[in-house]
């Protein structure tokens, strides 16, 4: 077990519709709840991250906004994105920092504001995360470039859309229990296979809903972390990788290579193997997105995902437990604040403190946040001792 | 011509690969080709990322190629709110590229099928926009 850089305590805000607060307002209920747990002064932190996706919010550069507010000038702050796996992003560059001796504690804050936005503007900004000279013309938008993966592994595989809607139930049944969650209705599968049609072949509860929300990550080093607590929770490996942004660019429309190459750097790093994940978070933006990820991630075979789920192995209970709290699908996706929720749910796993969803001596777990359609990964395995 | 008159809606209008919008007001779709290692890029581009002091040459796509995968979208970004729904597919071209554009909607969306022939073809979409649509 490496003991280099731990997470010392890790937040989140509910992840609702209107949040009817500030960015900076949000931001500090994220940190509040994970710095009161460790009471940690401000000017204690060495330096702070700030992640979201721009264009939600008006606030230019508001990485100084969220540090104002959370008491931490003059300390260094920046802003870092990489849209929907910007907490990730933040968290490996926290790492970093704090890996190479220059700081001891490091503060990744992730949000977004996502109801600042109508769904047809939220759309369009989101189609943007494609190439807009050469693919926003046609109206791509998030849902359909998964969608094409979806077909793509459908035609492949034969995965089928009852696969897909088994998900959806699983997350759902966890989001029930789930009270920070944004949808906490269980469905079941003719709700799922009834509901109205999206993007071909993915339906209404394929697709993870916007939402307002804010999470908070406190990391420091070895020798800080045991001052404020006796659970630090440690980074094991931590893997990233990039696709083309342009969808036509790449070699691979039935898995993320992105995903792929993140996932050997991680578990390289942290010499572990996939038989070795006790419970994982990983990225369901749309339910298609989970099956890709058993998959990418070494959990199943390729073009076996499906029956993973068919299996329910990724049931608390299971083989491989997977988004025990919900996921993204039923938590909901407040893009720059999802990274560190995920991250969030794996320390109180591994901490043994999630009660009727606790998964039974989870020692190793693995967080895998992706950005746009596949385009940015980060996988990072966390252990305990 | 430049971008601005590229597809239903758009966000730029200045490139360098602005022949692109040139060649498709004559009717052919292009990509271009490194001269000096022979990489073939679409979308086009004017640089290649290997050979910095390349020349690039343009190739028309003409196909047919055969579909890769496709999604029909019921809830299009704003702009797109009279031409949806909309099908968009992505195709794989014997001249060494894959390209994405809407599907026709000549074809019947229930025949579509994944490796089905389909070429590209341009089209006026107003006096001054112009896009291009996979037909059969
Ligand atoms: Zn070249």
């Amino acid at each position: 077990m490496k003991k280099e850089v731990a997470v010392i305590a890790a937040g989140q805000t509910p992840f609702i519709r209107s949040c009817g607060m500030s960015i900076r307002e949000l931001c500090f209920e994220a940190y509040k709840d994970a710095a009161k747990s460790i009471n940690i002064d401000p000017k204690d932190v060495d330096a702070s991250i700030i992640a979201s996706a721009p264009e939600y919010d008006k606030q230019r550069t508001p990485a100084a906004l969220v540090s104002e507010y959370l008491g931490f000038p003059p300390s260094p702050t920046f802003y870092l994105e990489t849209v929907c796996s910007s907490g990730t992003t933040g968290i490996r560059v926290g790492y970093a920092l704090i890996k190479s001796g220059l700081h001891d504690i490091v503060v990744m804050v992730g949000f977004q504001k996502m109801s600042e936005l109508d769904s047809r503007t939220a759309a369009q900004v989101m189609g943007r995360g494609d190439d807009t000279i050469f693919s926003s013309p046609f109206g791509t938008t998030m849902p359909g470039g998964h969608a094409l993966y979806a077909q793509a592994h459908m035609d492949a595989y034969g995965t089928t859309e009852e696969q897909l809607a088994k998900i959806r139930v699983k997350n759902s049944f966890y989001g029930s229990q789930n009270e920070l969650a944004n949808y906490k209705k269980r469905l079941d599968l003719e709700a799922c296979l009834n509901a109205d049609m999206v993007c071909t072949p993915l339906k209404k509860f394929d697709c993870c809903a916007n939402c307002d929300g804010a999470s908070a990550v406190i990391l420091a080093s070895a020798d800080v972390a045991k001052k404020y607590t006796d659970k630090p929770i440690w980074i094991q490996g931590v893997g990233m990788a990039t696709s083309e942004l342009n969808w036509s660019s790449r070699a691979s429309l039935t898995n993320f290579d992105s995903v792929r190459n993140a996932a050997k750097a991680a578990y390289e790093m942290a010499g572990v193997g996939p038989e070795d994940i006790n419970v994982a978070e990983v990225h369901d933006c749309f339910t298609v997105s989970e099956i890709l990820a058993y998959e990418d991630l070494g959990f199943a075979k390729t073009g076996e995902g499906g029956k993973l789920i068919d299996e329910e192995a990724t049931y608390h209970t299971g083989r491989i437990p997977v988004n025990v709290d919900g996921g993204l699908l039923s938590k909901g996706h407040p893009i720059g604040g999802t990274g560190g929720s995920q991250v969030r749910t794996i320390v109180k796993q591994l901490r043994g403190e999630c009660g009727e969803t606790q998964v039974e001596n989870a020692k190793i777990g693995l967080v895998h946040n992706v950005g746009g359609v596949g385009t940015y990964a980060n996988v990072i395995i966390f252990g305990r001792e | 011509m430049d971008f601005g008159n590229f597809g239903v809606v758009n966000f730029t209008k200045e490139a360098k690969s602005v022949a692109f919008v040139d060649y498709l007001s004559e009717g052919k779709l292009m990509g271009t080709e490194c001269k000096k290692c022979g990489k073939k890029y679409f979308p086009p581009r004017m640089d290649c990322a290997k050979c910095f002091d390349s020349e690039v040459e343009w190739f028309e796509i003409k196909g047919p190629g055969k579909l890769v995968t496709y999604t029909t979208v019921n809830f299009g970004p704003s702009g797109f709110e009279e031409v949806q729904p909309y099908t968009l597919g992505i195709v794989d071209f014997p001249e060494g590229v894959r390209v994405l554009a809407k599907i026709s909607k000549k074809i019947d969306p229930t025949s579509i099928k994944a490796g089905m022939e389909l070429r590209p073809v341009p089209q006026q979409l107003s006096e001054e926009k112009l896009t291009y649509e996979f037909e059969n």
